[in-house]
């Protein structure tokens, strides 16, 4: 691989590690970015992974939207770099 | 749970040269958690912003009129690589701190790109640390923290910041971009202290 | 009465190999019997866990290369120089023993049925089991929705899934494509070299046909793809990607 090709998966890759902690697939979901606003799926996000955590940042700005470190007895979760995140609900 | 996947070895581990759940790796694996910065010598500087506020200030042409030295180390990642014997060429932190005043016990590393870590000072003086540009006899690859980044081989290499800017010491100690999501605030891997409580 | 569905976290669970099959020199087909499998749908990937006798782990993500269809579930691996999974995958795993996994999982990069328009898939290397998931399952609901794959391969001989994909070719609804990069068949009009704007012009849908765009492979080329069908004018938000890395997906 040379230097200058882009190394980040979409956020889709982050679905496992996920569905470990939520009972609901958060890769589906609406965010919003809090340094520039742009909103996505969550899996539209660019996630780098091959780092001591997963990265999330956001397509547009490139800032960090979520970090997820998984330790052998927790999961730290950040989420600081989302507005907020849509989770659409069944209505039934 | 946990079922032994018949066969499966994994990457073999251990060694006598190695710290405690480490593999040995011949090659340099590229980490990262966001683009690779690309910063022209010509518009890096590396600043060292003291407890007080004053700040001492290095453009490139400054930094490589330093006394600079060789130096070779053994590279432990948290991700259990390790790489024995490698070869740098960088300004010692015992330089770069030699003229600026200060009382202060942690530091701060930045980086291009918004990365951070802490660090005790007293883990960046008496030839523990040096700001690298050279790898290998190269000058230091984008990929791999150049133009020029942190090297503190005792701790694990996360400790290491890539494109390194600046220190910004203090009283008190702040954790960096891993260390307030769950991994240790020192990062020794001979005490295999990988996360926060190791 | 709670009628609302139960939803839960997912947890690691015991699956049993019961086949294996060459796809070509270094990929192979693993079929697998789930006990306590939901169902996914196409598109979806799951996780893979192995265990050394002394606990060591290691974990990649694969795409299901099946569609359900009540009866066990299909993963293709390729085998990753110095990989540390795939290779256990490839040429240790056999049939008989266990392997763990966790799925199904992720909703976005997903075709149903039911969806609306055409679908595009365009895949390069393995990017295209997850395509194939969705081949097949456009062919098991007999869908009547026009279906295209643009499936960029070195060469003849690296092509998975020979014979399954001449088998969805016989729909009228399914059209399938290869570009080769490095080494074309006798008879290829075309020069071996990577998708282009041209190629996506004359065999791809066009923006007007308003398709639903899959792209699968890694990262550089997903990225080139992804570039071209924007600049020929489709909207971003009808194309869906999945890059994989190196290491065949997340450590």
């Amino acid at each position: 691989m040379t230097a200058d090709e882009p190394t980040y998966l979409d956020g889709n890759a982050a679905a496992g590690a996920m569905r470990e902690v939520f009972a609901v697939d958060i890769t589906a979901a609406t965010g919003q970015c809090a340094g520039c606003g742009d909103r996505g799926a969550f899996a539209e996000a660019r996630l780098y992974v091959d780092a001591p955590g997963m990265v999330a940042r956001c397509r547009r700005c490139d800032d960090v939207m979520v970090r997820v470190v998984s330790t052998p007895d927790s999961t730290y979760l950040d989420f600081r770099g989302l507005t907020y995140l849509r989770i659409r609900t069944p209505t039934t | 749970m946990g079922s032994v996947s018949p066969g499966f070895t994994g990457r073999r581990r251990g060694g006598k040269d190695l710290p405690p759940g480490q593999y040995l790796t011949h090659d340099f694996p590229v980490l990262s958690a966001g683009p690779t910065p690309h910063i022209l010598p010509e518009h890096w500087e590396f600043t060292v912003t003291t407890e007080t506020g004053g700040v001492s200030r290095w453009d490139w042409a400054a930094f490589m009129a330093l006394p600079s030295e060789d130096i070779t180390k053994d590279l432990h990642c948290v991700t259990r690589w390790s790489k024995l014997g490698t070869d740098w060429r960088g300004v010692s932190l015992d330089t770069l701190l030699a003229d600026v005043e200060t009382g202060a016990d942690y530091a701060m590393a930045h980086s291009y790109g918004g990365y951070t870590t802490n660090l005790p000072l007293e883990d960046l003086v008496d030839g523990q640390a040096w700001v690298a540009y050279e790898y290998d006899g190269e000058p230091l690859h984008p990929e791999h923290g150049g133009p020029a980044r942190l090297l503190v081989p005792h701790l694990y290499l996360w400790k290491s910041a890539k494109w390194v800017r600046g220190l910004v010491l203090s009283d008190t100690e702040d954790l960096g971009f891993w260390e307030t999501a769950g991994y240790h605030e020192y990062g020794d891997p001979w005490k295999e202290q990988r996360y926060a409580g190791d | 009465m709670e009628r609302t569905a139960i939803r839960r976290r997912l947890t690691w669970q015991t699956g049993t190999v019961t086949e294996v099959r060459e796809e070509t020199s270094t990929a192979r087909t693993i079929a697998l019997d789930v006990p306590d499998w939901p169902g996914h749908l196409a598109g979806q990937h799951l996780d893979v866990r192995l265990t050394a006798p002394d606990g060591y782990r290691a974990s990649r993500s694969y795409s299901i290369a099946s569609a359900w269809t009540g009866a066990g579930i299909e993963l293709t691996v390729e085998q990753v120089p110095d990989g540390e999974v795939s290779p256990y995958l490839v040429d240790v795993l056999k049939v008989g023993d266990p392997l763990e996994i966790r799925g199904p999982v992720g909703g976005w990069f997903v075709w149903k049925p039911e969806q609306p328009g055409p679908v595009q898939l365009i895949g390069g290397g393995s990017g295209v089991v997850p395509l194939m998931a969705m081949l097949r399952a456009h062919s098991a609901a007999a869908s009547t929705a026009p279906a295209r794959l643009l499936y960029s391969v070195r060469r003849p001989a690296s092509v998975i899934y020979v014979s399954d994909l001449k088998d969805v070719a016989m729909s009228e609804e399914v059209a399938i494509t290869f570009a080769y990069t490095r080494e074309a068949p006798p008879g290829e009009s075309r020069e071996p070299k990577r998708i282009d704007a041209e190629l996506l012009k004359s065999v791809a849908f066009q923006p007007g046909d308003e398709p639903t765009t899959y792209v699968c492979g890694p990262t550089p080329f997903v990225e080139t793809v992804a570039d071209l069908l924007v600049a020929a004018g489709h909207d971003p938000a009808r194309v869906r990607t999945e890059r994989f890395g190196p290491t065949g997906g997340p450590r």
